[in-house]
């Protein structure tokens, strides 16, 4: 920045010499004030989402920035929400940004009174053993008049209804294949 | 060269404060009759200027638990419950075994400034029954009969009638605003879209502005001291955006756009009302010979100002600076005078 | 709904700018309530009473809309003369088991149809939720249907319905509801006069609805309404149900539900689907009319989906493979399973049912008996933290060092994190796109179950076990991509979608299904989101660059069609009823229906089609026939089979009530789903003593500010500051009736638990004088509970288990209970103020709750009488007399 810019830029400067004597519009602008966008401007990408909240469906805009998301707005385009938000679809940049959000695997030993931590992989193993264990105790093949069951009732599972329906999909075919019948989901209550 | 109203009197803003390449004005109708009270409008601020936390007290204000326009919470949604009729509407408990009613309560919604921890200065009202009770029954608190904690009044009237107001408040944006013209670090300045801006970067946190507002809206941040308000979101308006607040509004009750396309659009839709039979509708702060010289974000009320904290007939605090500056540069020029003759009679 | 559905709400803010009047019916003054034209308070259990109002106020006026009715509805059918109606069994229908507690739907049939019902042993049905598969369709009927098109039959459906509900009066609506008959008035006049041929009015509902034991004869109720105005299939029509959860229409639509398959087909019955052709011969019988006449197609797809190479015409398609229902395998019978310590491992997937399910001590002493439990959420929930932190922690219920359950928590990846679809209340199917990654060890369900179903199958691979079959079997072979080996979300949806097994070719439409193994399909009606090999879900064109019904916005099924049943848009000869409300008509020239929507019809079948005696599936639906879905294309007033409960809604009183039933000696829904436990006394309701002990009703719901159980709510800053704390309402009289004070604390008590909360005063709830006396209502939210940034009791916690008997869901939404001032008792103190209560109440563990309130004729023995004949075995006798 050479003297003359500085001193051009100098509030006083512009204010005796510019269109504002009083100081207090164009003036008075920094140069942070001056250089402000909105940063929806500048974001690396934007994914076009579905609000996770209530059933309506209003659009989302999910703004990304460095791999962070720095804002979630509604979808102008959307014929269902035109832009909108209630104050939950508003608060989703807060949502999956949450300080409070648990990002590891934690574990609790029968009897502890603490959490414990454990590798994910580690986990679905141990997940993976204790369903084939549970199976094994409970299954039963046939009833009393020998017509198939084909299923454990050892096992039991119960949605919410905030997953995808890809998700619900392979939840439901591989229960059903490994003979869990009690799965249920938020839409029964 | 400034306006003859520079200070006061209808005025463009923008163009007087030397933006040659101002741009229309802009500006927020809040159309109140079709408000749902649903915050959007709050969070939708935080989210998109990073306001922090404003606590976590329960103000028993009824659905109010923001309190207040503070330095965390830029958009505020009032809620009043009033035994009033709704205008064309059907009495919701005529034929109801009910007693009197119980809407003091949320008449404490105007009184904001007690003592509760918030993280901003000055706090909110604690949720005090029995200062709800005293705010709501001051003489100020139009439509709220009964100074007696809710439940407990004794009148034996029925409530038939009852309606539900709310109302998103937000900084006015005033033509004259006397924030700005307090200011004496340059820090609130005026937009070229006229609204009014604190740039973080310059605050000093002195506070002459605090006290400047007519309306209460400026405001002390706890722990940064610096002053923080709605900014109409400059930083979005810059780029041809809605601000965040009225981007979100469900029911389209904050409207955004030029002030003058916004005024007209204002005075329909109090027509419209008043051929409804909602005689009660008005308008608020829209008017540029009032004593702010109009809000750029203004109001369309279903009854009196005061009800929903808002003051009557606000005034912008530095009307009288010309003539102070007159009076004061008449001084000076007195002692200047004084000074000189001292300085020549002395050297005589 | 502008509460817990703001942007939804616009439209309504949108019909009111345009002149729409607005009416709201809740319990509570709520911000619905402040921008509704008329607000009517109501008491909570109650709607059938009101609405059942309305249907005879339509009736005795002769305001339905009669071209419509007569010709699209079964208004004209004529009903068994075996049928007894609640008029004559003071409020039982005929066919009434006291063993079961369910009916014999055999003399509800249409005449000549008596053994055709299908529906002998309804508490089979009941156990297994069979209502749900209605969903989408009615249950089938057969042959030809006695008519009398002037509506003069005594026994035909128009007449039934008009002496069913005559006792509806405004009178009885206000003696019931605590509404008074002006304002019951102003309702059924504003509704019926936005109704008809030129004008059409729409009805909301949402989980105030389903959520009790009644709960599907309410809506079945609105549908009656709707009905006989002519306000389904038809712009500014319908009924719209209100979901609470972003894919909640998605997860029945593609269930994790124990009764269903995706596309509503049901899970086998170990007794009566032993075979593949006994499953699907369930589903529709042989020469079945409608839509439905395909299942065997839909069936064979679906298995073809899962098993692959595997499944075949020969082996039924790996048919043997699925396991079989015996009876209620529902989320509640399985939670009071695990306190008795009958299972081992429970997953909860986004689901906090420690706060959002009712009985939540229930709930969480199940959780403390497992072997093991997998939590997968984005915070930690309390259905995560109950061994250290819950109320029961706290009363000594629970010793996290005595509690055996192993406890995994992973955490999951949130909406932005992961692609795919959620399919919205109106049926919608909307793409969403990757923002992010996931943070951490936090996946989608789509990683964890894919890479579980991997693990397993791995481990497996050796097994010579045959129960093993069906896992190593399963096609399983989606393709990932990334560092995490992420499934590919489009390639499940295009298995959803269906396609050609031998070309690999995405299916355009559900009648491209084939029950010979040439298709493959996840779920049959979402065949279409993937036509073309494109993901439909995904289209994005901007509302400004399409019309109204905005078709090339994501996708909707059935068929993409916005409007269901739309055919009835027109009238029998296919013209719009009227110019204003025209939507999709037949255009003679080319000979095929068109207009705004995709029309829900043969695109060719001309209004004039009659079907051949022996036609089957869609061909045996008239040109004029509307309701494709249904076996005989009509729209039903009334339901011969289907709903357990009866083939009309009766008023009956909730489970709880402080009220005995004005209407009829039957107090409450004698098919409810009761379930006799030491954990879940129910409070007493009249004519058992004690009621007074619990004299007030309490109801709950959502606040705008808040989610559901809270997961995604309390945990996030901006939404926790809005509400902060929990909170009861009551009136001012309330108020000063129990002494409490405004911003006080006050507890609520059951005979389940006790809770506390703040007190709001408030004028937006009012007393109700209901029979003659006053009745108070308390409203709580139901969002917190104990973890989070702003906590509290849990309101779902006073509730007990009673069921919908057609669909199992809860009643949730009305209960009674005592209410006090101040906080309530800690610790062991806390258990002996309910231990107290239940004494008052004479809720003793042998108590058996009367689920027969009346001694009407045909079951005068049913009120604890030794003698078992029946009203059934009354029935039955009458049915010899007429043999």
């Amino acid at each position: 920045m050479g003297l003359r810019t500085f001193i051009q830029g100098w509030p006083v400067y512009r204010q005796l010499t510019g269109t504002d004597p009083l100081g207090r519009g164009a003036a008075a602008q920094s140069a942070r004030s001056a250089a402000l966008t909105a940063r929806t401007e500048t974001a690396d990408s934007v994914a076009r989402s579905v609000c996770p909240y209530c059933a309506v469906g209003c659009g989302q805009r999910v703004f990304v920035t460095d791999g962070r998301v720095t804002q979630i707005e509604g979808d102008p385009d959307s014929p269902i929400s035109r832009g909108r938000l209630c104050p939950k679809g508003s608060a989703s940049k807060s949502l999956v940004t949450s300080p409070l959000r648990q990002t590891t695997v934690r574990y609790r030993r029968p009897y502890a009174t603490e959490w414990e931590d454990l590798d994910l992989e580690t986990a679905v193993d141990m997940i993976a053993d204790r369903i084939l264990a549970a199976r094994e105790e409970t299954w039963e093949d046939v009833d009393d008049a020998g017509r198939p069951l084909n299923r454990t009732l050892g096992i039991s599972s119960l949605g919410g209804a905030t997953l995808d329906n890809e998700e619900n999909y392979l939840i439901k075919k591989l229960f059903t294949a490994m003979g869990a019948l009690q799965i249920e989901n938020q839409a029964r209550i | 060269m400034p306006d003859a109203n520079s200070l006061y009197g209808p005025l463009d803003p923008a163009p007087d404060a030397g933006w040659t390449d101002a741009r229309p004005r802009m500006g927020f109708f809040t159309d109140t009759s079709v408000c749902i009270g649903c915050k959007a409008c709050e969070v939708a601020c935080k989210e998109w200027n990073d306001v922090p936390g404003s606590g976590l007290d329960l103000l028993g204000m009824s659905y109010d638990n923001t309190g207040a326009l503070t330095a965390n919470s830029w958009r505020h949604v009032a809620f009043v419950e009033q035994p009033a009729p709704a205008g064309h509407r059907t009495p919701p408990f005529a034929g109801y075994p009910t007693a009197a009613p119980a809407s003091a309560t949320s008449a404490a919604v105007v009184a904001a400034g007690t003592a509760d921890d918030t993280g901003t200065e000055p706090g909110l009202p604690t949720g005090d029954p029995v200062a709800a009770a005293r705010m709501a029954a001051g003489p100020e608190f139009l439509g709220m009969p009964g100074s007696q904690p809710p439940g407990r009044a004794t009148g034996v009237a029925e409530r038939t009638d009852f309606r539900w107001l709310m109302m998103s408040d937000v900084c006015k944006h005033c033509t004259h605003a006397a924030c700005l013209d307090v200011c004496p670090t340059g820090s609130l300045f005026r937009t070229e879209f006229g609204t009014v801006v604190v740039q973080e970067d310059i605050c000093n946190g002195c506070g002459y502005c605090i006290s400047a507002c007519p309306y209460g809206v400026i405001d002390q941040r706890k722990g940064d001291g610096r002053a923080w308000k709605c900014t109409l979101c400059y930083d979005r308006l810059g780029a041809g955006n809605t601000p965040a607040c009225a981007q979100a509004c469900p029911t389209e009750s904050i409207m955004y756009g030029p002030l003058d396309e916004l005024r007209e659009r204002a005075a329909q839709r109090v027509a419209t009302l008043h051929e409804r039979g909602v005689p009660e509708a008005q308008l608020y702060g829209h008017d540029p010979t009032d004593g702010v010289g109009g809000d750029g974000a203004f109001f369309l009320l279903l009854d009196a100002p005061e009800v929903y904290g808002l003051p009557p007939d606000p005034v912008v605090t530095t009307r009288d600076l010309p003539q102070m500056w007159k009076r004061a540069g008449l001084a000076a020029l007195t002692m200047a005078a004084a000074a000189v003759v001292a300085f020549v009679g002395g050297s005589s | 709904m502008a509460e817990a559905h703001p942007v939804g709400f616009q439209w309504v803010m949108e019909a009111k700018r345009r002149g729409a009047k607005v009416f709201h019916v809740d319990p509570r003054f709520t911000r619905t309530s402040a921008v509704a034209d008329t607000y009517l308070p109501i008491r909570a259990g109650t709607d059938i009473a009101l609405l059942g109002g309305v249907v005879r106020y339509i009736l005795e006026n002769e305001l339905d809309f009669r071209e419509y009715v007569l010709a699209y509805t079964n208004a004209a059918a004529v009903v068994s003369e075996q049928f007894l109606d609640t008029e004559d069994l003071d409020g039982l229908f005929s066919g009434y088991n006291t063993d079961t507690n369910s009916y014999d739907q055999a003399s509800w049939q249409y005449e000549g149809q008596e053994r055709n019902s299908g529906g002998e042993d309804t508490g089979k049905e009941r156990d297994s939720a069979a209502g749900l598969e209605h969903e989408s369709h009615g249950v089938p009927t057969s042959g030809r249907i006695r008519r009398d098109e002037t509506l003069q039959h005594p026994r035909c459906v128009y007449q039934i319905l008009r002496r069913h509900f005559s006792r509806y009066t405004p009178e009885m609506v206000e003696r019931v509801c605590g509404i008074p008959q002006e304002r019951f008035l102003e309702l059924a006049r504003a509704w019926t006069e936005n109704s008809g041929r030129e004008r059409t009015g729409a009805l909301v509902y949402s989980v105030g609805w389903t959520q009790h034991s009644v709960g599907v004869q309410y809506i079945r109720t609105g549908a009656i309404i709707q009905t006989l105005l002519g306000n389904m299939g038809r712009p500014g029509g319908g009924i719209l149900a209100l979901r609470g959860h972003a894919s909640i229409q998605g997860s029945t639509d593609i269930p994790t539900l124990f009764n269903l398959l995706p596309g509503y087909l049901p899970m086998p019955h170990h007794a009566d689907h032993e075979t593949f052709d006994d499953w699907v011969g369930s589903i529709s019988r042989p020469g079945q009319k409608g839509f439905w006449g395909n299942s065997r197609a839909f069936a064979a797809s679906l298995l073809k989906a899962y098993w692959g190479d595997a499944a075949t015409p020969d082996n039924d398609f790996c048919y043997g493979y699925l396991p079989r229902m015996t009876g209620d395998h529902g989320t509640y019978q399985q939670v009071l399973k695990m306190i008795d310590g009958g299972i081992k491992g429970y997953f909860l997937l986004g689901q906090n049912p420690a706060v959002g399910s009712a009985h939540g001590k229930a709930q969480r002493l199940g959780m403390a008996n497992l072997d093991w439990l997998v939590v997968r959420d984005l915070f930690l929930i309390e259905s995560a933290t109950f061994w250290k932190n819950s109320p029961e922690v706290a009363t000594g219920e629970i010793v996290p060092q005595e509690c055996r359950t192993e406890v995994f928590f992973l955490p999951a990846a949130s909406h932005v994190e992961k692609e795919g679809t959620f399919t919205q209340t109106q049926r919608l199917l909307q793409w969403r796109e990757k923002a992010v990654d996931a943070p951490g060890d936090a996946r989608s369900e789509l990683w964890f179950f894919y890479h579980l179903g991997r693990k397993l199958r791995e481990r497996l691979a050796d097994s010579p076990h045959p129960r093993d079959r069906a896992l190593l079997d399963l096609t399983w072979d989606y393709p990932t991509h990334g560092d995490l080996a992420e499934p590919s979300a489009e390639a499940v949806l295009r298995e959803i979608n269906g396609y050609e097994t031998a070309s690999g070719r995405p299916l355009s439409a559900f009648t491209e299904a084939r029950d010979d193994g040439s298709t493959a399909i996840g779920c049959w009606i979402y065949t279409g989101v993937y036509a073309d090999g494109v993901n439909q879900a995904a289209r994005r064109k901007s509302r400004h660059e399409q019309d109204w019904v905005a078709a090339e916005w994501g996708w909707a099924w059935p068929a993409n069609r916005r409007t269901l049943y739309n055919r009835a848009s027109a009238d029998p000869q296919g013209r719009p009823w009227s110019e204003r409300k025209r939507y999709v008509w037949w255009d003679p020239e080319k000979a095929e229906w068109t207009g705004y929507d995709v029309p829900d019809f043969e695109k060719n079948k001309p209004p004039t089609y009659r079907p051949p005696e022996d036609a089957s599936g869609p061909d045996g639906i008239a040109g004029d026939d509307p309701f494709i879905m249904q076996s005989d294309g009509k729209a039903w007033l009334y339901a011969p089979s289907g709903v357990l409960d009866g083939p009309l809604p009766t008023h009956y009183e909730p489970a709880e009530s402080p009220m005995r039933n004005p209407m009829y000696g039957q107090q409450a829904n004698p098919a409810r789903k009761v379930y006799e436990n030491p954990v879940n006394p129910m409070n007493p309701s009249p004519p058992e003593a004690h009621s007074d002990v619990f004299p007030y009703v309490f109801t709950v719901s959502r606040l705008t500010e808040h989610h559901t159980a809270g997961g995604m709510s309390r945990t996030v800053r901006p939404l926790a500051e809005l509400q902060p704390e929990m909170f009861v309402e009551v009136s001012p009289e309330l108020a000063a009736e129990a002494g409490l004070a405004h911003l006080g604390w006050a507890h609520l008590v059951t005979g389940r638990s006790v809770i506390e909360a703040k007190v709001l005063v408030t004028d937006r709830l009012t007393p109700l004088r209901v029979d003659g006396r006053i009745i108070h209502q308390l409203w709580l939210p139901y969002h917190f509970g104990t973890e989070g940034l702003v906590t509290g009791d849990s309101a779902n916690d006073l509730f007990g288990i009673t069921l919908d008997p057609n669909v199992l869901i809860q009643e949730s939404k009305v209960g009674t209970c005592d209410v006090r001032s101040g906080r309530r008792p800690t610790g062991p103190a806390l258990l002996d103020l309910v231990a107290d209560y239940r004494r008052r109440a004479g809720m003793t563990v042998d108590r058996r709750i009367p689920l027969v309130t009346t001694d009407a004729v045909g079951c005068d023995d049913a009120a604890g009488s030794t003698d078992q004949r029946s009203p059934e075995a009354a029935a039955g006798e009458k049915r010899g007399e007429d043999a």
